[in-house]
């Protein structure tokens, strides 16, 4: 049978990936800043956003032996009080103050306006976490570093999983300007 | 435009890119007394305890320099401004035209006179990559260490040694370790965690006199030691500005845009004073943070842009062998306190916003909690009964979350 992992490769090619079409955009000149943003009334707190962030940022190809029976450390979190449900990851910010506030210069804005981190760099003093206004830079689960969504371009997945699989629509990744 | 900027730390990077997003053409002179590539000053200790190298604390790439334009003048002094004739001269007897001068020449450490100090022969501050290079060389399995100083300097020094020395001692005047950070409980921590590490504090103390390797105490306790560190605090660098004429209180004064008295002449970092958001006044606040904030308004401004920093505030993210503090704002007003163990978090509130915080082991989100006190949020806007419990999104509005999650920030 084929792998969950094979059949999304298998659909990213089917699909296209628009990124030709973007890189084309962008020789011309065109800013593209495509991000995450939440359509609240859509979420069920399902936290399978976390689930599939983890998994894409496990390294592994096997979603049960990359989750099941471990803890996960997701880079995007659900909150949850009584039917309210979002999630929260790494708003890029324009004027990222995470990137203005780091001691190592670990973190830093590419020209492609994501916000990532050096994690060979990073130090683990968590100056970004004590000043990220939305809470979406966390301590990375080994203790030394500190750890954000970098819309899985750090990844294999190339676009941000955590969208992806959605299943209502309540993350979405575009262009809002 | 010719710009000139004395310091090579944070807020003169920070200057740098402020400008060099203005500004691509004109002429970028950077000086430094230090021979170094930029480098991220607080890393030193890091280095010590082998979590980083010095490469992977360069502050920012090989090639900055050369990208951005900027010529760099390493091992020189910037000795004296001339404002009048606008040029600085230089250790090295070159005088140097500016157009706009940006003075982030840091600070120094502060050394108290004591009796006896001059026969100590191994002794050191901890302040630069220099110093961290020479304590390196200076500590070893067979020598005692004294550390004068139990705030943030003396403890990650501490950290950075603490498994290349035979022991360890440190000294200092207040009853707790980080004493302008942590209250009692929360000092307890930081000190459980450190002796767990063979600290040892003599605290409520201080060293009377030195008489070469031994330190004679308030207390009357003597300490042998091989290796003295002091770190009892910073002074600001201010002299080259007040040397000009330029307004110096106890750091450089600088408006809002980090303009000095002096015409054209900017100052940003630990030599320059900050307007305290929570409470108003002016004083140093000698963060990296702050140094860049700081730094990059005074470039942009340098460069022709209008650009303002009003929103300093204290704070402090730091870790001991794991235990993470994490702190901001001031500790005025009520509290809401919750302990447990090696955790503790206190929230400080007044006039009906969060004016600070402690938290220890409890990382998670704080930035939530510092945005709350950097922007003066009034807390009849959120949800502060849900804040206490844990930093959340879900206690601002829809519409407040819908402007934060929902459109580009």
């Amino acid at each position: 049978m084929q792998s969950r992992d094979a059949a999304r490769r298998a659909e990213a090619k089917h699909h296209g990936t628009p990124e030709p079409l973007f890189a084309e955009f962008r020789r011309q000149g065109y800013s593209i800043m495509k991000r995450i943003y939440v359509n609240e009334k859509w979420c069920l707190g399902c936290h399978l956003c976390e689930y599939e962030c983890a998994f894409a940022n496990s390294g592994l190809t096997d979603m049960v032996k990359a989750l099941k029976g471990r803890p996960i450390h997701p880079k995007v979190s659900v909150e949850d009080e009584g039917n309210i449900h979002f999630a929260v990851n790494c708003r890029h910010c324009t004027d990222a103050i995470c990137v203005k506030s780091c001691i190592s210069g670990a973190l830093s804005k590419g020209e492609d306006g994501v916000v990532r981190i050096d994690e060979n760099k990073c130090v683990g003093c968590l100056t970004c976490v004590l000043v990220c206004p939305y809470g979406a830079v966390m301590p990375a689960p080994n203790g030394h570093a500190a750890q954000k969504c970098a819309l899985c371009t750090d990844n294999l997945c190339g676009e941000p999983n955590c969208v992806r699989y959605c299943p209502n629509n309540a993350i979405v990744f575009e262009d809002r300007g | 435009m010719k710009y000139v900027i004395i310091g090579n730390s944070a807020a003169g990077i920070a200057a740098v890119e402020g400008i060099r997003s203005r500004d691509a053409e004109g002429e970028i002179v950077l000086i430094s007394d230090e021979p170094y590539h930029t480098y991220g000053r607080p890393l030193i200790s890091y280095y010590l305890l082998g979590a980083t190298d010095r490469r992977r604390m360069q502050y920012r790439p090989e090639d900055f320099y050369r990208k951005n334009g900027v010529r760099t003048l390493f091992r020189v002094r910037a000795e004296k401004i001339d404002a009048a004739e606008k040029q600085v001269m230089l250790s090295n007897g070159e005088k140097i035209g500016y157009g706009k001068l940006l003075v982030a020449a840091g600070s120094r450490p502060f050394v108290p006179p004591t009796e006896g100090l001059d026969s100590v022969e191994n002794k050191f501050t901890f302040m630069t990559f220099g110093d961290a290079l020479a304590l390196e060389k200076a500590v070893s399995k067979r020598r005692r260490v004294l550390i004068v100083g139990a705030g943030l300097i003396g403890l990650k020094c501490f950290e950075g040694i603490a498994a290349r020395a035979k022991s360890v001692s440190v000294v200092d005047m207040a009853d707790r370790v980080l004493p302008s950070v942590l209250d009692e409980y929360g000092a307890g921590i930081v000190r459980r965690a450190l002796e767990e590490k063979g600290a040892k504090f003599f605290l409520s103390d201080c060293v009377e006199r030195f008489s070469c390797n031994v330190a004679y105490l308030k207390s009357g306790a003597e300490i042998g030691f091989d290796v003295l560190v002091i770190a009892v605090g910073v002074r600001p660098n201010t002299e080259l500005v007040a040397q000009a004429g330029g307004a110096v209180r106890r750091g450089i004064a600088i408006d809002a845009r980090c303009r000095t008295s002096l015409q054209d002449v900017f100052a940003a970092g630990d030599c320059a004073e900050s307007r305290d958001a929570v409470t108003g006044e002016h004083k140093v606040l000698a963060l990296l943070p702050n140094a860049y904030f700081q730094g990059h308004c005074a470039g942009v401004n340098m460069a022709g842009g209008e650009e303002s920093f009003d929103s300093a505030i204290a704070m402090n993210a730091v870790g001991f062998f794991g235990t993470h503090v994490l702190t901001a704002g001031t500790y005025e007003g009520e509290s809401y306190v919750e302990k447990e163990g090696e955790k503790y978090k206190k929230l400080f509130f007044k006039d009906g916003c969060l004016n600070g915080f402690i938290l220890v082991n409890e990382p998670e989100r704080a930035g939530i909690y510092t945005s709350l006190v950097r922007e003066r949020t009034p807390l009849s806007q959120v949800d502060f009964e849900l804040l206490k419990r844990a930093p959340a999104l879900m206690a601002f509005s829809q519409a407040a979350r819908a402007e934060k999650l929902a459109r580009r920030v």
